[in-house]
């Protein structure tokens, strides 16, 4: 389930990237001089800054690690 | 002269800084500890150094030269999308590339597949594909150093000697430090941008008398306007822009230095500031590229500003060749450089530079891996290191970094820089169209070899075929694209002002696609490598 909302997560950020809602506009101007369109890109920076936090805190490879630490751990004793 | 003096003290620093590494490294003539710092690197030299080596010259000078003519979309086409590609990408395949490299030894991408997929002859020609993608990055980057240099010397350091300076401190610290050196080279300059850059920020903005005024102003004029939206770039040219930052795991400098890491761990904090570096480094550029429009008292600046009027205005009636040199003349490349001139006190001017600097010389990794894939994927692969021994394999790569730094700095005196602006244009479609190969190895136990020969092909013949088209077919002039072929009413290929269109889309988005479709068909009906190899790859 995790991983699911975690893949839906990523897909919704994807569609959002396309914001056709600010194409045509350059207000409001957010502090007074950056266009919505360029403080909405930044935004979604930051929201997937976010999301890759998620995505480390609940969906990192660790058995990958784990593989590593056993092949290491065969390659000491043969030697 | 004082900016270009601290551009060279700063050159002094970096040649040092690779010196330095390789005073380290003494002793240890291991090709893993030459072209892979021994599999080291501790976290906060992974995350800057993986930034720093993809910011080249093409992201800081390109990006704001883009939304110079552009304006702000340049942001959601460059940068907005690489914050969640890229970081993706690096953590479902750059880990899993760690994680087989530490434990079969690769050091290459073509080592992995060709391992994977039981190949020989279809990695070597993978190989040469991904060079072949890879060098006009290198002849850029010695050409952006070359004006840098120039620029900030008031023109008093001819475009030669500045070249040739970035060439012989670029193959200098390559040459001694191999990847440690590159890689702390690589995080001075990044840590120097993002400090500079955001000063160069404060003082522009001071300088033009507040942003507030400046963005009103700008709203105000109806030829200007349009840059703060992102009305002259149609939604779909858009969304065919978020297929390119597939390309960043594809480069073969990027994969091998996933495979620097000392834990994997260090991939954690680089995923996730990842978009954030992105966000401080793009954000000033494309801001200070879209203000330049409203700096009236810079001629330089002016002069681009005619240019784009009189294509805009007079464009159709013109020769293709006479449009082509007014594109030229309006290109905004250099517009940072012409604000930091304008507005920057002389001594910040020069750190500026030296930052530029920074992101201009980011060729030094692809210099590195074009070394380690020589050495690798053709001299041991074909018997050179089980005859002659790793010292000479690692000298075979130092002689290898100085051949191909001669040829790239003797190629950018002769050849217009156009041309290799094209060719990355293209490299970094047809890197992205070879992502499906790395998506294959890594998740899918049905893909074979014959199935990556078809995807190498496809690329190889579909760059080719986008650039000779663009040769053929010349750009036309601002506005429409002219159709080249139709069908039943429905545009298939256009000649855009700006490239090529295939039923509206980027080239990008059909090379992806044909590249995924190719490798799953044509692996469906051939034979796959043994069990014994998948479950190396595939277990539990």
């Amino acid at each position: 389930m995790k991983k699911v909302l975690l893949v839906l997560a990523v897909v919704v950020l994807y569609v959002l990237h396309q914001d056709f809602w600010f194409w045509r506009t350059a207000y409001p101007l957010v502090f007074g001089f950056i266009p919505i369109g360029l403080f909405y890109h930044g935004a979604f920076a930051v929201a997937a800054a976010l999301l890759m936090w998620l995505l480390v805190k609940f969906a990192w490879p660790a058995h990958l690690e784990e593989e590593v630490a056993a092949h290491q751990k065969q390659e000491d004793a043969a030697s | 002269m004082i900016p270009a003096i601290v551009v060279f003290i700063y050159l002094g620093i970096v040649l040092y800084i690779g010196i330095f590494a390789f005073r380290r490294a003494k002793g240890k003539e291991k090709a893993e500890d030459y072209f892979l710092a021994g599999r080291s690197i501790g976290p906060f030299v992974f995350l800057f150094s993986l930034f720093g080596t993809n910011m080249t010259a093409f992201a800081i000078l390109g990006s704001s030269g883009h939304a110079f003519t552009n304006g702000i979309v340049t942001f959601g086409l460059m940068a907005s999308s690489s914050a969640l590609v890229i970081p993706l990408s690096i953590f479902l395949i750059g880990t899993r590339v760690w994680a087989l490299g530490k434990e079969h030894g690769f050091m290459t991408p073509v080592q992995m597949f060709r391992d994977r997929w039981e190949c020989s002859h279809i990695g070597t020609l993978i190989s040469v594909v991904q060079a072949a993608l890879l060098v006009p990055y290198i002849i850029i980057g010695i050409m952006g150093g070359g004006t840098v240099l120039n620029t900030v010397s008031g023109g008093l350091v001819p475009f030669w000697f500045g070249g040739a300076i970035v060439a012989l401190v670029v193959m200098g610290y390559v040459f001694f430090g191999g990847m440690r050196g590159t890689a702390w080279v690589n995080t001075f300059q990044t840590v120097l941008f993002l400090v500079f850059g955001a000063i160069a920020l404060i003082v522009i903005g001071v300088g033009m008398g507040g942003y507030r005024t400046a963005a009103q102003q700008m709203l105000s004029i109806p030829a200007l306007a349009p840059l703060m939206t992102r009305e002259r770039i149609s939604p779909l040219y858009f969304f065919s822009y978020t297929f390119i930052p597939l390309s960043a795991i594809a480069f073969p400098h990027i994969l091998i230095f996933t495979l620097t890491a000392e834990k994997m761990n260090h991939f954690k904090r680089t995923v996730i500031l990842y978009p954030l570096c992105i966000l401080a480094i793009w954000l000033p550029c494309v801001f200070l590229g879209v203000m330049a429009n409203r700096v009236t008292d810079v001629p330089q600046i002016r002069a681009k500003q005619e240019a784009r009027r009189v294509l805009a205005t007079q464009g159709k009636a013109m020769a293709p060749e006479q449009r082509d040199e007014l594109r030229e003349q309006a290109a905004g490349d250099d517009v940072i450089l012409r604000l930091l001139e304008r507005y920057a006190p002389l001594w910040l001017a020069g750190l500026l530079g030296a930052g530029i600097m920074a992101a201009v010389m980011a060729s030094d990794s692809q210099i590195l891996a074009l070394s380690t894939m020589f050495t690798e994927d053709v001299f041991a692969f074909y018997g050179g290191k089980a005859r002659f021994g790793e010292a000479v394999q690692v000298q075979t790569g130092r002689i290898f970094i100085v051949i191909i730094t001669v040829i790239a700095y003797a190629v950018a005196l002769r050849a217009p820089e156009t041309i290799f602006e094209l060719a990355i244009q293209y490299a970094f479609s047809g890197f992205a169209a070879l992502s499906p190969l790395l998506v294959a190895a890594l998740f899918w136990k049905g893909s074979t070899k014959w199935g990556a020969l078809a995807v190498t092909v496809w690329v190889a013949i579909a760059v080719v075929a986008v650039a000779a088209f663009q040769a053929v077919v010349p750009a036309p002039a601002p506005g429409p694209a002219s159709v080249i072929w139709s069908l039943g009413g429905t545009e298939v290929i256009s000649r855009t002002p700006g490239g090529t269109a295939v039923f509206g889309f980027m080239p990008v988005v059909p090379m992806v696609l044909v590249s995924a479709l190719l490798m799953f068909l044509v692996s469906l009906f051939t034979a796959k490598p043994k069990q014994s190899t998948l479950a190396r790859y595939f277990r539990g």
